[in-house]
């Protein structure tokens, strides 16, 4: 499943990166729609491999959650959802990839925390995913809490939040775990599943992928209940162009109001057609032109809709609860459905 | 001896060759001075209009996490720059050790080549191509699947007359309980070996006088472990030994070599060690083949001409190749991360990360790896200038 990255892409990113920040002048507003429309492509940064979120099929076409939101943001730009590249990027990669300029927008199950906000010259956009980090245990250890795993030998893969937050809980807990940091993922996981580490651990969506598409059989594997941190995952963009992280945010704003207001990727054209209500003719541009304050057509949200339908489509159809993840829609629900999918109006 | 050619003169003229070379000299070295400064400014410059903070102050905050084994004690409240210098002592860890290893390995089977039985000789040879054409990322990557594939799970470890133990833990072994008497050994020991130094050099400096043979083996070995039973009695003969045992999900007590860290040293040894069996090998080849027979004619054994002849005269040549090894195996290190062990590499993998400080923390890298081949280099160099032949 998982596209092969060699040791030296990270030593490569870093030197273009190195290289842009030597040569290239800072960042300037509205350049990145420029230079996507001009490029008549979208790039986008996904995982390497992680199923539900981002995995390419055999025939090298992608998938998940993550690759919808650029697909949606494809097709509100460039009006076509296919026009998207996506750049495989391990967990170490990605911010380099993004500052450097090798890619417009960073979707990888990507945790939002101060310290990336705030140092790293790149800027969140919104939460596509509200995540917490959990383990996964054989079946047969017959640990049954996390608090049991004292003294565990405990796979992570490196440059992720992980590390941090694993290091945090065995602390409050008193559980003096010992990390073994892996740089793949395939390693990390490799390792746990060959009965080195007691445990494995990792966002909860990212362990349901990993159980579910890499454990020989899924059923020796339980997810442990405690989720130990909070990881809301969502994309990035660099900082310094307003305009473009204004873009990535509303069309994934416009992605959850829709839900909220029903219009599907069934139901679009003919609400299109023929909708009275006010919300629901200001986000398909029937009454307010809303796409002309953020550079676009009026037009932008129906095609996004159309392209990947509204962010309940794209959790069900990727991990939700009838996918190979069964991931449930937990506080991933929308606000007046006891969730957190929360969108401030298009209007 | 050939004549010493006649001090230049220093003619501090325009036209003299002294005054031109210096001036060269300055030129390329402010040009590349200027280079460097261009090129730090410009990267600060880029990396503050683009937002991404940078600087080393991060070295003095916490680092959070923690580290699966460390040679020092840390905490994960603990600055980052000490993380890094678990890192480091971890990556010098495994490269001093597989060094010595790999270089007895290598010159055995380096000497092996010209063994008088063809079969060790083929396998010498078969050795050398099989482990020197596989990449080491492979090797380290088999021997780490390996490992964890087929130990046993701590429960069911296996067990080497309750002593040692080899599980998914690694090789657990026990330790000596840390009282001073264990230091008093440890002392002695030291003390043994600072004797048995002396007694070969007198040893020798007797022989070329007299002729008189003593071993030079076998006496400085007995002054060592008398040295360090001397230290031990000393220190009150302490006998505790913290000894493993299976306990839940680790090993409890003694002290263990990890997967991780067997996997790094296999992987290492194997790969170098053919690298410096060809140097030995060629080494050996280069020494004149009337100096065997010069050897055999003073009525020298095989094993004797080997050792007092050929491999000294072999060393000149052996030298200068094998540092290049030792520096590689050091630099092979670094694929350390791969199978999980926490080296340097490793350690600023994750602080990089954690701070988004990537030029620093590659900077970091390249100085910790820069610093340990020059000092290599230097000991190296030392020694080949110790073993090159003495004009007497
Ligand atoms: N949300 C966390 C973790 C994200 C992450 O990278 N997770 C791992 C484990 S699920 C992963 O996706 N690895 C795949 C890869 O690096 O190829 C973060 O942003 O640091």
């Amino acid at each position: 499943m998982h596209m092969k990255i060699n040791n030296t892409k990270l030593a490569l990113a870093i030197v273009a990166a190195t290289s842009a920040l030597v040569v290239a002048g800072p960042a300037q507003a509205g350049k990145t729609l420029d230079a996507i429309k001009a490029r008549g492509e979208l790039v986008c940064g996904v995982n390497t491999g992680l199923a539900g979120f981002s995995a390419a099929d055999s025939q090298g076409k992608w998938s998940g959650l993550d690759v919808d939101v650029c697909r949606a943001i494809a097709a509100a730009v460039l009006s076509d959802g296919n026009k998207v590249k996506f750049v495989p990027l391990t967990a170490q990669q990605r911010f380099t990839a993004l500052q450097s300029g090798e890619i417009d927008i960073l979707s990888r199950n990507t945790t939002w925390t101060l310290t990336r906000d705030a140092s790293l010259g790149l800027s969140f956009v919104g939460i596509t995913y509200y995540d917490g980090q959990g383990f996964m245990v054989p079946v047969k250890t017959k640990v049954k809490s996390a608090k049991q795993l004292k003294n565990a030998t405990v796979c992570v893969q490196a440059g992720t939040t992980t590390e941090k937050n694993l290091t945090d809980y065995s602390r409050t807990n008193n559980l003096n775990v010992k990390p073994i940091v892996f740089e793949k993922q395939e390693a990390a996981t490799g390792a746990y599943f060959s009965g080195r580490c007691v445990a494995y651990t990792t966002d909860a969506s990212g362990l349901a992928s990993t159980r579910n598409k890499d454990a020989k059989d899924p059923k020796e594997h339980v997810i442990l209940p405690e989720l130990i941190s909070k990881e809301p995952l969502g994309p990035v963009v660099r900082r310094g162009d307003d305009e473009w992280f204004a873009i990535a945010k509303w069309v994934i704003y416009g992605l959850v109001e829709s839900e909220e207001y029903g219009i599907t990727q069934d139901n679009v054209d003919k609400l299109k057609a023929d909708s009275k209500d006010p919300v629901v003719m200001r986000i398909l541009g029937t009454s307010e032109d809303t796409g002309k304050l953020l550079g676009l057509d009026k037009d932008w949200m129906a095609r996004a809709v159309k392209t990947v339908g509204n962010y309940g489509e794209i959790f069900e159809r990727n991990v939700g609860p009838k996918t190979s993840l069964a991931l449930p829609r937990g506080i991933n629900a929308q606000w007046n459905k006891g969730g957190l999918m929360y969108a401030p109006p298009v209007r | 001896m050939t004549e010493r050619a006649p001090p230049r003169k220093r003619a501090w003229t325009w036209r003299s060759q002294a005054l031109r070379g210096l001036v060269y000299q300055l030129v390329a070295v402010s040009l590349i001075a200027l280079a460097v400064w261009y090129l730090a400014q410009s990267t600060l410059a880029n990396m503050a209009a683009r937002g991404i903070q940078s600087g080393f102050g991060f070295l003095l905050q916490p680092a959070g996490f923690d580290i699966g084994e460390s040679l020092i004690p840390y905490d994960a409240l603990d600055p980052y720059w000490k993380a890094y210098a678990v890192g480091v002592l971890n990556t010098l860890r495994v490269a001093v050790v597989g060094i010595i290893f790999a270089t007895l390995l290598g010159t055995i089977l380096g000497v092996g080549r010209f063994s008088a039985n063809a079969i060790v000789r083929g396998l010498c040879y078969a050795y050398v191509e099989v482990f020197r054409n596989v990449p080491v990322l492979l090797q380290l990557l088999m021997w780490y699947l390996l490992f964890a594939d087929i130990l046993p799970p701590i429960t069911e470890a296996v067990s080497v007359g309750g002593l040692f133990f080899l599980s998914k833990n690694g090789l657990s072994f026990p330790v000596p309980v840390w009282v001073p008497g264990v230091g008093m050994a440890l002392l002695g020991t030291l003390a043994g070996v600072v004797a048995a130094w002396f007694y070969r050099r007198w040893a020798i400096a007797k022989f070329e006088a007299t002729g008189q043979i003593r071993s030079l083996f076998w006496v400085p070995i007995a002054i060592v472990v008398a040295g360090e039973l001397l230290g031990w009695i000393a220190g009150g003969a302490p006998t505790a030994w913290d000894i493993p045992k299976p306990g839940g999900f680790v090993m409890q007590g003694g002290a263990s070599a990890t997967p991780e860290f067997l996997a790094v040293l296999l992987g290492l040894v194997l790969y170098t060690s053919a690298f410096i069996a060809e140097v030995v090998r060629a080494g050996i080849a280069s020494v004149a083949h009337g100096q065997v027979e010069a050897a055999g004619s003073l009525g020298l054994s095989k094993p004797q001409s080997m050792r007092l002849v050929i491999l000294p005269q072999a060393l000149r040549v052996i030298i200068p190749p094998v540092t290049s090894q030792y520096l590689n195996l050091t630099k092979n290190s670094s694929l350390a991360v791969a199978v999980g062990y926490p080296d340097v590499v490793s350690i600023a993998n994750t602080s990089l990360n954690q701070t988004g400080r990537a030029v620093e923390c590659i900077a970091l890298i390249m100085a910790v790896y820069l610093t340990t081949s020059l000092a290599t280099s230097a000991f190296m160099n030392w020694y080949n200038r110790h073993a090159a032949i003495k004009e007497r």
